[in-house]
């Protein structure tokens, strides 16, 4: 058998096709997708239950000096935007399926990439220290003492 | 036929494979749709989630009516009715005098003496009075229903009934004069003219679901309690009235922010509480101060007893779930942190944000009460709030086993003949004792509202229960009774 000989049904294939790649960009569209590639904080307010972390760190002492990516998506090209990838489906599953831990609480793995960003930046006066950077199970976590200064008290 | 079905002659796939993918595709389609109107929900949920369907006033007791405007507040309000324990507490109404048949002894010749639940969960609280041998078996006056009923519209028709003038500038004078009119009814006749435990209408302003404060108690009692010159870092509203000058009254509802008004909402019932002269007039102690020992100088001053006890004779005052008060003592209040903050917190329900309108024990929720601020683990949270209780039970149990040993010995020199001067500085002691043990006791938190201020009071309670067994022995002449354990 063919598909030559079922022209219509070939044509359906692909007119269905076209409409799950149609339905699928929409959505993608009307939920601002394309704020995943976004640097703007503006961008990861998309999400309201990011508000308090927003106005948090617009009055935080590292306002003038980094945005949300600086901190929390590696530096680099290709992890950065894995990373973006990889947070960016677990956002949406969590907020389709309302299954995720309230309060949110930062993943270890994400804790890991934050604490190298501090360390990338502060390298010189922590240069004495055995930070480990990176390391989810070596790390020393420079939050755990210093919590404010991304985005406020306690949130 | 010419299409040979020999696989070389065989160009495409089987027909089953063409049709499998376009049904595959369908439910792509489908599920695409599915998870785009997910997005729409919650988009429209951000734009408006309060949808003014039916009219509320002042007059609209009904909860179930308010909650065709506050359908998720409503759907949490009705979860009071759940019945679950904690290590030392809950909203299940186990009777404390079997569980710990000393305070059959404590509260002798007293009500409470008869019969000690614990209480349940805010929907049975008017059932849950009307139902105690408390009230059954003993003569109870309206001023009761203050707290343990929908009392704010009773209050407010029995004031215009009255003669008060009606109209909203003569709201509070309405309610005070009903409350006057209604504490002094008999409680069996008071207790027809309500229906429903604690509403919508007893905490929230109906035009605007503006938090609002309208027991008479609390409105009196926080009045006398600016006017002194009792220290309230935890409610600065007080300390601005009086550093402007303390023009007029204190006006809570008015003055107070809104932070302090999740707490003061509460207030109008958490609180020990007194019945003030023959109109039996719901009075909080408060004015030296919220301390234990602030309220019994009131009390002292005022010369007030609860009761007499049956086995020894000493005047001695009951205390009533003062929660307000000892928060008031503990570093969360000083920290800003409201009643409504644990015991309300916010949860979010879909792309909307409410108060959890289910009040019960914060350890039932220990995620969304405490981990807004204290972010580590659950387990830890609960062990370390479970630590604060399980010391304060002990000392609990010291004292009160402390205090028996206090009526022990009184009882036994009353038997030796022992008269009442000789005996007069023990059943001072006890009163000091019993008040400061049931004033931690009685308190709902055990201890946690203020870990370190609850350990202090039963120390003190501790201490005067034995003093007051070394008074006897020197008043009496008598040996000292054996150590209770």
């Amino acid at each position: 058998m063919t598909l030559r000989k079922h022209p219509l049904l070939l044509l359906a294939i692909v007119a269905l096709f076209g409409v799950v790649a149609g339905l699928c960009t929409y959505t993608f569209t009307y939920a601002q997708g394309f704020s995943y590639f976004s640097n703007d904080p503006q961008a990861c307010m998309n999400c309201h239950i990011m508000r308090e972390q927003f106005d948090g760190w617009q009055k935080s002492p590292h306002h003038a000096v980094a945005s949300c990516n600086d901190c929390h998506t590696p530096h680099s090209f290709i992890p950065k935007y894995l990373s973006k990838a990889e947070n960016g489906f677990w956002h949406s599953k969590g907020f389709t399926l309302q299954d995720f831990h309230e309060p949110i609480m930062i993943r270890q793995k994400n804790v890991a990439v934050l604490q190298q960003n501090c360390v990338a930046c502060h390298e010189q006066i922590v240069d004495g220290i055995n930070t480990h950077p990176g390391d989810p199970k070596k790390m020393l976590d420079c939050l755990h003492c210093h919590r404010e200064v991304g985005h406020g008290p306690i949130r | 036929m010419n299409s040979s079905s020999r696989f070389s002659d065989q160009r495409g796939f089987a027909v089953w494979i063409y049709v499998v993918t376009l049904i595959a595709l369908g439910v792509a389609a489908y599920v695409a749709l599915v998870f785009y109107q997910n997005i729409v929900d919650r988009k429209a949920e951000a734009k408006q989630d309060v949808f003014r369907v039916v009219e509320v006033s002042d007059q609209t007791i009904d909860p179930a009516i308010w909650g065709k405007n506050y359908p998720r507040q409503y759907d949490s309000y009705k979860r009071t009715v759940d019945t679950e324990r904690t290590n030392h507490g809950g909203s299940e109404a186990f009777q404390h005098l079997d569980k710990d048949p000393v305070w059959r002894r404590i509260f002798a010749g007293y009500a409470f003496g008869v019969d000690y639940r614990e209480e349940r969960g805010h929907a049975y609280m008017l059932l849950d009075q009307k139902e105690t041998e408390r009230v059954t078996k003993f003569k109870q006056p309206g001023a009761c229903l203050q707290c343990h009923a929908s009392t704010l519209n009773l209050y407010i028709n029995e004031g215009l009934k009255a003669g008060v003038p009606p109209g909203k500038s003569n709201w509070e004078a309405q309610i005070q004069k009903g409350f006057e009119v209604v504490c002094k009814m008999p409680y069996v006749e008071a207790a027809k003219l309500v229906e429903h435990p604690v509403s919508c209408i007893d905490c929230h302003d109906a035009e605007n679901m503006n938090l609002r404060v309208n027991r008479p108690g609390f409105l009196n009692g926080i009045r006398a309690l600016a006017k002194s010159d009792y220290p309230t870092p935890h409610l600065p509203s007080i300390e601005r009235w009086r550093k402007d000058g303390r023009k007029g009254q204190y006006e809570p509802n008015t003055d107070a922010t809104r932070q302090e008004l999740r707490s003061m909402v509460c207030a109008q019932c958490h609180v020990e509480y007194y019945f003030k002269g023959e109109g039996k007039l719901v009075t909080y102690p408060w004015d030296k101060g919220l301390k234990v020992e602030q309220i019994e100088a009131y009390y002292n001053e005022v010369g007030h007893n609860d009761w007499k006890h049956k086995e020894t004779g000493a005047g001695v005052l009951k205390a009533q779930h003062p929660e307000f008060e000892m928060w008031s003592q503990g570093i969360h209040a000083r920290s800003g942190v409201s009643c409504a903050d644990c015991h309300m917190p916010y949860v979010r329900e879909g792309a909307i944000k409410v108060s959890n309108h289910h009040v019960r024990s914060p350890l039932l929720n220990v995620a969304q009460a405490c981990q807004t601020c204290h972010r580590v683990s659950e387990k830890e949270i609960t062990a370390r709030a479970l630590l604060v209780q399980d010391r304060n039970a002990a000392l609990l149990t010291r004292a009160e086993q402390a205090l028996l040993g206090l009526i022990d010995a009184v009882v036994a020199a009353q038997k030796a003949g022992a008269t009442d001067a000789q005996l007069k500085a023990a059943r001072d002691f006890q009163r000091q004792a019993q008040w400061r043990l049931d004033f931690v006791a009685a308190e709902n938190s055990m201890g946690f509202h203020a870990p370190q201020e609850a350990a202090r009071i039963l120390a003190e309670a501790i201490d005067y229960a034995r003093q007051g067994e070394l008074a006897v022995a020197r008043d009496t002449k008598a040996p000292v009774l054996a150590a209770t354990p």
